[in-house]
């Protein structure tokens, strides 16, 4: 585990200073990538215009179970709880598993501490949980700063946490990848479990945003 | 409506939502479909090319019954055109996805996948 300066604490929990090579494409990912590789040297496709139009899709790919993981913990105390303890079979009992929903940790957000998560430089990224990740998450600068300077990166995006409240930062790895449970937001005591997913969005469970206020459902 | 209705409305049986968005299950899928989009802007193919090579794929014998393979047919019929047009050789095509294999199988946690991490580039 690394300690950083500042009001962020980095952990660490992974080897990616060992030899350890775990990254592996399916056929589809390496014919798809192979295609845009020879479309991209013939000047038929710019990668970055792709990223622009398969983020317009951030919402539809995958299930997002994420968001019903998030609303059943608000809801169901003993679930919470369980989520707390064994994140991994706790969404698995939702029938939420995969090569990417698998080894999860989830970390609660109090009004002590909120968590951020970092990290989707390579296959780890648990998009079968957590839907797409954003594009500028891919970017190395994100993932360094996020660790340096965690409140600044935050702030960009235009979250402004409570003076008091520490941040935590976490890095995904492929033995472990993190859900980030946001708080409940207020005046949400009578909405059902469909509702409250409703106000959990894909930036929420990676603590670069909040959960959306009651009657914004979209 | 949508930006991308003409390759919706070219791509016979693509999965949609209730908003008529089209649906995917993973990420390199959507990947596939934006590459098409572009390609079908910049007037690489028509809409009456892509969806004669989608339809010959999806009604090739073998699929799956429950249509899961249908981004597979996608990336076939893509492949297919963009041989067919000479933009590459199937073989390139081919030692370029073995590239790619051994690159993410080289490249360590945490770092990104590039080309140039393959050990025999």
């Amino acid at each position: 585990m690394t300690s950083h300066s500042g009001d962020g604490d980095h952990h660490h929990h992974d080897d990616h200073d060992h030899d350890h090579h775990d990254n592996h494409f399916s056929a589809m990912q390496a014919r798809v990538k192979a295609l845009e590789t020879v479309l991209t040297q013939k000047g038929l496709i710019d990668p970055a215009a792709i990223d622009v139009i398969v983020d317009t899709y951030e919402t539809k790919i995958g299930p997002r179970n994420g968001a019903r993981v998030v609303a059943k913990a608000w809801s169901e105390p003993d679930f919470a709880d369980w989520l707390r303890s064994d994140a991994t079979a706790a969404i698995g009992s939702l029938g939420y598993t995969g090569r990417q929903g698998e080894h999860m940790r989830a970390v609660f957000n109090t009004p002590e501490t909120h968590n951020l998560v970092v990290c989707t430089l390579c296959s780890c990224y648990p998009w079968s949980v957590l839907g797409l990740p954003p594009v500028w998450y891919k970017a190395p600068p994100y993932r360094s700063r996020a660790v340096i300077d965690p409140r600044g990166v935050l702030d960009e995006f235009g979250v402004t946490l409570p003076e008091g409240q520490r941040i935590r930062v976490w890095d995904s790895t492929a033995e472990l990848r993190y859900i980030v449970i946001p708080e409940r937001p207020d005046g949400t005591d009578g909405l059902d479990q469909k509702a409250l997913a409703d106000l959990v969005t894909r930036d929420s469970m990676i603590g670069t945003g909040l959960a959306k206020p009651a009657g914004d459902m979209r | 409506m949508n930006a991308f209705e003409p390759t919706l409305s070219g791509s016979p049986g693509l999965p949609k939502s209730n908003e008529g968005d089209p649906v995917f299950s993973e990420p390199w899928q959507a990947e596939a479909f934006a590459m098409t989009v572009r390609l079908h802007e910049k007037g690489v193919f028509s809409w009456s090319e892509w969806a004669e090579a989608l339809s010959h794929e999806l009604y090739k014998p073998g699929r799956r019954a429950d249509a899961s393979d249908y981004f597979d047919c996608w990336v076939a019929a893509l492949s297919r055109l963009v041989t067919e047009l000479s933009i590459t050789s199937p073989d390139h095509l081919d030692q370029l996805t073995q590239s790619w294999h051994r690159a993410a199988a080289a490249t360590p946690h945490g770092q990104p996948i590039r080309l140039e991490n393959d050990p025999q580039r």
